[in-house]
Formats: C-alpha cells, structure tokens, sequence
C-alpha cells in the first residue's frame, strides 16, 4: 500500500518535472519537526513570515508539525515517503546535525540524505552563572572547576549527547579537563535548567545568547561568555567571548531549511536563489532579528558543503567525548 | 495596596469591548477543544497563536484570547470524562473515575454541574492565590530541585497506594506497565536509546496523549461493540439531576484543600494539571478512608477534588511564566512563545514594565472564569443529551474525533497505528479486571521521579544522601510517612 503510493507520487513528480522547465512552487509548506512553541517553531515561522514580508510568496507558508527525536522523525518521513517533494522545507538546527554525526537519525541515514537548503540565522551558546556567584570572569569558573571537576555541577536543557551537554563539554575540553570528568544534570527543557539555575541546583548553565535578554535585564543572571567566533554586534558587544579570554569553546548554533534527497536540481536551485532574495531584504533580516537570532546568510552548495564539514567536526567531537566508536 | 490598584488597572484593561470579547470567544473556542478526545489546551493555543498574530491583536488582547482558550479547555476537558468515559486531555483523567460511574447511574446533570463549580472555585481561590503570593511563589518553586521533586513524586505514589482498594497485585501490575512506558525513549542520563527498536517516532518516548486516548477511547469503543455484539448494549438514563446546595456543602473542603495543592503543584515547572489532580484524588481518599465513602462508584468527593485542582493547577502555572520566564506547563510554554513574538520578555520586570499586560491577563482570567460558570451551567442540559445518542452514532463519531486528534499532534499515522495498538491492549486489560487510572499514573508519575531521582544523583555524586537535603525534602518525607501511618492509626483508634 504504501509503496504502491511511493510510486505514484514518485511517477507523478517526474511528469511535473519533465513537463515544467522552470520551476513553480505549488503551496510550499515548513515542517517544523517538534512540537508547536520550540525552536523548530521559531525557525519555520522566519521563513514563513519573513518570505511573505520580503514579497518571496503571496501569502505567509503554512506550518506543519512532526515531532521526535529532535528532527528524526521529519527526517526519516522525508527520505521514506516524500524524497522528491519540492514543496516540503524542513527546519534543522545543530542539534539535529549532532544526532545525524552520531546515527541517531535512525539506521543508514547520514548528512548525505537531504538537500541543505537555506538558513534563517544563527545563535551561540553563552556561559550563564547565577548574579551572585562569585566568578566574574571565564577564567575564574575555570580555574574553580579544575580545581575539583567532580564537584562541579553544570546543567542544561538536554541529555548526554545533546548539543547542550556539547557546549559544556567543550567547554570543559578547551580548559583542559576531560568532558568525561564532568558532572552534568539534563533537564527537559531550558526553562527547567534556568529554573534549577536560580534555585543553586547546579552551578553553570550553558544556554543561548537568544534567552539571554530578559535574564540579564532582570539582574539575576551573570554571562561569562558567549560562544561566539567574534564578538556580537549590538546590545551584546560588551559581552567577552570564550576564545577572547583564551578558551578555544565556540559553539554556533545554526538554523535554517533543507528539502528531500530527491528533490530536482531545477527546485534546489529555485529556492536557494529565493534565500538569497530574502537575504538581500531588510524585511526577512528584521524578522530573524525579531527572533533573537543574528542573521547568517548561506545557502545553495555553499551550505552544503559547509553542513557536511560540520557534520564531520561533531563526529569528531562525539567521538572524542567517547558518545560513538 | 499596591495589588488593587493594579488590578484596578488589569480590570481596566480587560473590560475593554474587544478585549471582553475576546475572553468569551476564547472560553467558548476553550470548551469546545476541550470537549473534543484528544486536542487539549496545548493544541488549542497552539492552533489560535498564529491566527491571534496574523489578525494584528495587540499582544495583551492576543494573550487575553489565548488564556481564555487555556481555561475554557480545561474545563471542557471534562465534560467526554464524565459523560463517556474518555478524557479530553491528560488532566480529566481522574476525573472519569467518579464523573463516569455517576452519569451512569443517570446522574450526569448534577457530575458536570459539580465539576463546573469545583473548577470555578478552583481557578478562582487559584487565582487569588496568584495575586496574592505570585513573587514568594516563584522564589519557592526555584528552591524545588530533583530531592523534592523525587519526593513529591514518592508522597503521590503512596496517596494513590488507595487506589489499591480490593485488587492490590492488579493495581501494582498496572503502575508497572506505566512504568515500563515511561523508560521508552533517549535516555537523557547517557544519551543512549532505550526500548525504541529503532523507530524514530519513540525516540522522545511515548507520548502522553496517545497513550491517554489508546487507552481509554479506544478501548472504552471496544467495550461498546462488545456490548452491541451480545447486544446488551443499554442507553446511559440521562436524567434531570442538578447540583444542590448539600452537594456543595458536602464537598466545600475538599475543594479548598485540592485548590491549594493543585496551585502549587501547578506553580512547580515540571509537574501539571495531570499530577495536580492524582494528588488531589489520593489525598481526598485518604481523608475519607474510616468514614463512609464509595470513590470509584461515583463519588461526589472524587469528583470535586480533581476537578478543582486541575484548574487550580492551570493558573498556578501561569505564576513561574509570569514572574521568571519558565513555563510550567506545557502550554504556558506556547503562551511564553506568543509573548516572545510580541517582542515582550517575560520576567520579573514584566509587572513593572508592561503592568497592562500582566495584570490586564490577570483579570481577564477573573472575568473569564465567570463567563465560563455561567456559559456552561445552562448548556449541561444540551450536553447530557449526547447520552441519548445511540451508541451506533456516538461510536463512529468518538472513533473519527480520537483518530483526528491524535493525528494532528505529530501529523504521522505512527502514532494512530500505536494508539489502536494500545486500545487493544488496554481492552484485554479492562477484561481482566485492571483498571487504566494505575497505568496511567505509573507513567506519568514515573517519568517525572526517574528523570529528578537521576538528576540528584547525579549532582550528588551517587551519595544518597542528597534525598534528605533542604527543609522542604523533610516536609515532604513526613507527608509522605503520614499517608501510610495515619490512616491505620485512625483504624486502629476507632477499635
């Protein structure tokens, strides 16, 4: 049953392929592969507001949701049934690249089985202590946490292997302790670590330059440093970044769209140019702006190649903290 | 008094024509949602939030319409609960253990009215609460970590201990099979995948609702044609009862007490309308063990208690999302979302810097609760009529409205194909003589103490000690020891 309709939709996008020269869209949508209100949210929402802003589609791209395994399950629905779909836009972040780095996409599926399309922008990781801590410098947490790495408790929104735990573990990698030494408690969520923040749970929070606005207005959380290659620009310039004070922890947390293996070389190439119009309008960068994101702006092959050599780092990271063979 | 004048100001705010309007659209799209096996308040806000973005609300009218979907699902939850044994969402579980026994005895007029007015009194003493001790709240429910959370968890484990009643190894068996549910998925301990075979969609675990609505719709649809087929099928008498004032009296603290612990279990991040209302079930039970009590068989009591707590538990979880920015619920986290795309960072300084927004939605659930009360006490003649409706219409129809839902949470027929998995499941187990409440709460409850009883290990090193660490895990263990022990010392006196 199902393949028979596998082969239907797969007979019938070659006839629109070959009959069409150009190519048209036909009532895109994003999939934004976890539940409503994430990140993944976020993320479709700047495409879909952002094109119809910058006058890309007529009227704003409807969202669809498919939840699981922080993009796994998208992945694996796009690749079984829908491979050639121009119509289907998934949201991926970082964290779905480091599950794909570590097989966790599900058996045989790799980097190479979709089409990396376009991004909306980018976030870093930022080091987060509590307002009355007493270090004011990252290099002060670190001399701290060398001193007894076991006593230290460092928290954050995801399980081993997440990117959460990635960023501290490379922070732990980068002031020479082993990430395998680290103490490090995963909650559901970062609402939940922030929560356990506050409340002296754990000790540093390694969380994102986006959740970064309220927290360091209110006064009760300190940032040591932001994850960043280079300094922010704007209402976070004066915040130091880790490599700045000497700690070679960067992490960037890309977000942005792929499409189906399959897809036709005619859509890939259709849609990669429109990311390049809406990364030339000032609407689309308001709309990533307005999403506490900084814009980054890639797409086509460049994106490509520049997601298989990330990929290929997070493999090696991965494998250093001892999370695959 | 510094609260009245702002609530002055929120009532100024709320009042406004477009805004009360929206408050009443909002309860009625609520209840509606609500009523319907499978989208709960997550959905319905979630549905809502583009359309309240797209039509260019200012952010407090879009907050105020959204809250108004949040309460009125809550309280339409009940009403599938009650009438046909099949929860409208997660929390109006323990709600069909009384409300479903009564409407078959041909008492469904007087269960919903009973619920609508536990859930008025419960969202309104929630609320008042709110106002009152909404920045010493937040404090405390920072101050819960993993020990206290693991041992709120253990206190509501030995409550439900009374839901053992005469089949102590079948209800134990149930809360294994929870249990076991609550393993399935990444273990966020080590980052390794636990009894997933493989198949991505288990990854995050098995979802709450679709084990919910396998598990009580679907089997309670196959209890129905296994009546209709022996055709003994007989139609649930509808009844003209209502609630009456010795009702009300008879359940007044019940609805105080599960007020107060549904608004602070609700106020904790990390625990909901679904724990709220166990807790308050168990806890009521054991209060009325040695006295004459029939919960399970229609229990007005059993009835009062989780219903007021669930709505209570609602409000209190607007308190960490008002105050600190944390959700503490699943939905305030879509409601967290919505007020990040107006741009406005919820936080300590919302109160002082946007005092229209906070407390014009603070009163806007005032009005919203009143609307709710008098919108449904007139309508519950129209809905107890769904039981004169032949089982040969009702079932197609509970049929397409589970198999809609549960397809619109994840959009992927995995998830249909679990849920009938599950209903058989659930069926062989209802003929055995289990029953689904343990099972449920196994999973919920276990997930929750598994995922706090790790993480204060991990903090701790291994050392267990960290359990008896802080004034409020000593709170709690003597709670939890004063569920077991008093209720025999009680017996024991009575001799």
């Amino acid at each position: 049953m199902k393949a028979r309709i596998a082969t239907l939709l797969l007979a019938s996008g070659l006839t629109l392929a070959s009959a069409a020269h150009a190519f048209e869209p036909n009532k895109p949508s994003c999939i934004a592969p976890a539940k409503p209100g994430g990140g993944f949210d976020l993320t479709c929402r700047i495409l879909s507001t952002g094109f119809a802003k910058a006058g890309i589609t007529k009227i704003p791209m409807a969202v669809t949701f498919m939840p699981g395994g922080v993009g796994a399950v998208a992945y694996n629905y796009i690749n079984a049934t829908n491979p050639d779909d121009p119509n289907k836009l998934v949201a991926f972040s970082s964290g779905s690249l480091l599950n794909i780095a570590q097989g966790k996409f599900g058996r045989n599926l790799d980097e190479n089985d979709a089409r990396w399309v376009g991004t909306a922008g980018v976030d870093y990781g930022a080091i987060m202590v509590r307002a009355d801590a007493p270090w004011n410098t990252l290099g002060e947490l670190v001399d701290a946490i060398k001193k007894d790495p076991s006593k230290f408790v460092l928290g954050a929104g995801g399980g081993v292997g997440s990117q959460d735990w990635m960023k501290a573990a490379i922070l732990m990698k980068s002031s020479g302790v082993d990430p395998k030494k680290m103490r490090y408690v995963a909650y559901e969520g970062g609402g939940e670590a922030l929560a356990a923040l506050l409340g002296g749970h754990i000790k540093v929070y390694p969380g994102d330059v986006g959740e970064m606005k309220g927290l360091v207005e209110s006064g009760k959380v300190k940032v040591l440093a932001i994850m960043s290659p280079e300094r922010l620009k704007g209402e976070f310039s004066n915040y130091p970044t880790a490599i700045e004070q000497g700690y070679d922890a960067e992490w960037t947390i890309i977000r942005g769209y792929y499409l189906g293996p399959k897809v036709s070389d005619e859509a890939y190439n259709y849609w990669s140019d429109q990311f390049q119009k809406a990364y030339n309008d000032p609407a689309f960068e308001k709309t990533v702006v307005d999403q506490n994101l900084v814009p980054f702006n890639m797409s086509g092959k460049t994106l490509d190649s520049y997601i298989k050599e990330r990929v290929g780092y997070m493999r090696g990271l991965a494998k250093e903290a001892g999370l695959i063979n | 008094m510094d609260v009245f004048h702002y609530l002055a100001l929120g009532f100024s705010v709320a009042l406004t024509p477009l805004n009360l309007g929206l408050v009443l659209a909002g309860c009625f799209i609520g209840t509606l949602i609500g009523s319907l096996p499978g989208i709960g308040p997550i959905n319905g806000v979630a549905i809502l939030l583009p359309l309240a973005y797209s039509v260019g609300l200012p952010p407090e009218s879009a907050l105020i319409l959204l809250a108004g979907v949040y309460y009125g699902a809550e309280y339409g939850g009940r009403i599938s609960s009650i009438l046909l044994n099949v929860p409208g969402d997660a929390g109006a579980i323990m709600t069909t253990l009384d409300g479903y026994p009564m409407a078959k005895r041909g008492e469904g007029g007087r269960a919903l009215a009973l619920s609508a007015v536990s859930s008025f009194f419960g969202s309104m003493g929630a609320l008042l609460l709110m106002v009152i001790f909404a920045p010493l709240l937040s404090k405390l429910a920072i101050q819960f970590g993993p020990s206290e959370y693991v041992w709120l968890m253990i206190f509501a484990f030995t409550c439900l201990a009374t839901m053992v009643g005469k089949r102590p190894i079948k209800t134990i068996v149930g809360v294994v099979i929870g249990l076991l549910l609550a393993t399935v998925g990444i273990d966020s301990g080590t980052g390794i995948l636990r009894f997933t075979m493989g198949i991505p969609n288990l990854f995050d675990g098995v979802d709450f609702l679709v084990v919910v609505i396998g598990m009580f719709a679907i089997s309670e649809v196959l209890i129905l044609l296994e009546s209709w087929a022996r055709n003994d099928l007989k139609l649930t008498p509808v009844g003209k009862s209502f609630v009456s004032f010795a009702d009300l009296m008879a359940v007044k603290w019940v609805i105080f007490r599960s007020t107060i612990s549904g608004f602070l279990i609700g106020v904790l991040p990390g625990t909901g309308a679904s724990i709220a209302s166990a807790v308050a079930y168990g806890t009521e039970k054991r209060f009325a063990e040695g006295k004459e009590e029939h919960f399970g068989q229609g229990d007005i009591r059993g009835l009062a208690a989780p219903e007021a707590a669930n709505n209570a538990s609602a409000a209190g979880s607007m308190v960490p999302m008002l105050t600190l920015g944390i959700p503490g619920s699943g939905t305030t986290a879509i409601l967290l979302g919505a007020l990040l795309m107006f741009n406005i960072t919820p936080g300590p300084l919302l109160f002082e810097q946007q005092p229209n927004i906070a407390w014009g939605l603070i009163a806007s659930m005032f009005i919203g609760n009143i609307a709710l009360l008098v919108m449904n006490l007139p309508l519950i003649g129209l809905f107890v009529r769904l039981l004169s409706i032949k089982q040969s219409y009702l079932v197609p129809v509970i049929v397409m409205l589970t198999f809609v839902g549960i397809y619109s949470i994840h959009g992927d027929t995995f998830d249909l194909f679990f849920m009938i998995v599950l209903g058989v499941f659930a069926f062989i187990l209802r003929k055995l003589g289990f029953s689904l409440a343990p099972v449920i709460l196994g999973l919920v409850l276990g997930k929750v103490l598994e995922e706090n009883l790790r993480r204060a290990l991990s903090i701790s090193g291994g050392d267990w000690f960290i359990l008896f660490d802080g004034a409020i895990t000593y709170v709690l263990a003597i709670a939890t020891v004063l569920a077991i022990v008093l209720p025999k010392v009680m017996k024991l006196r009575k001799k």
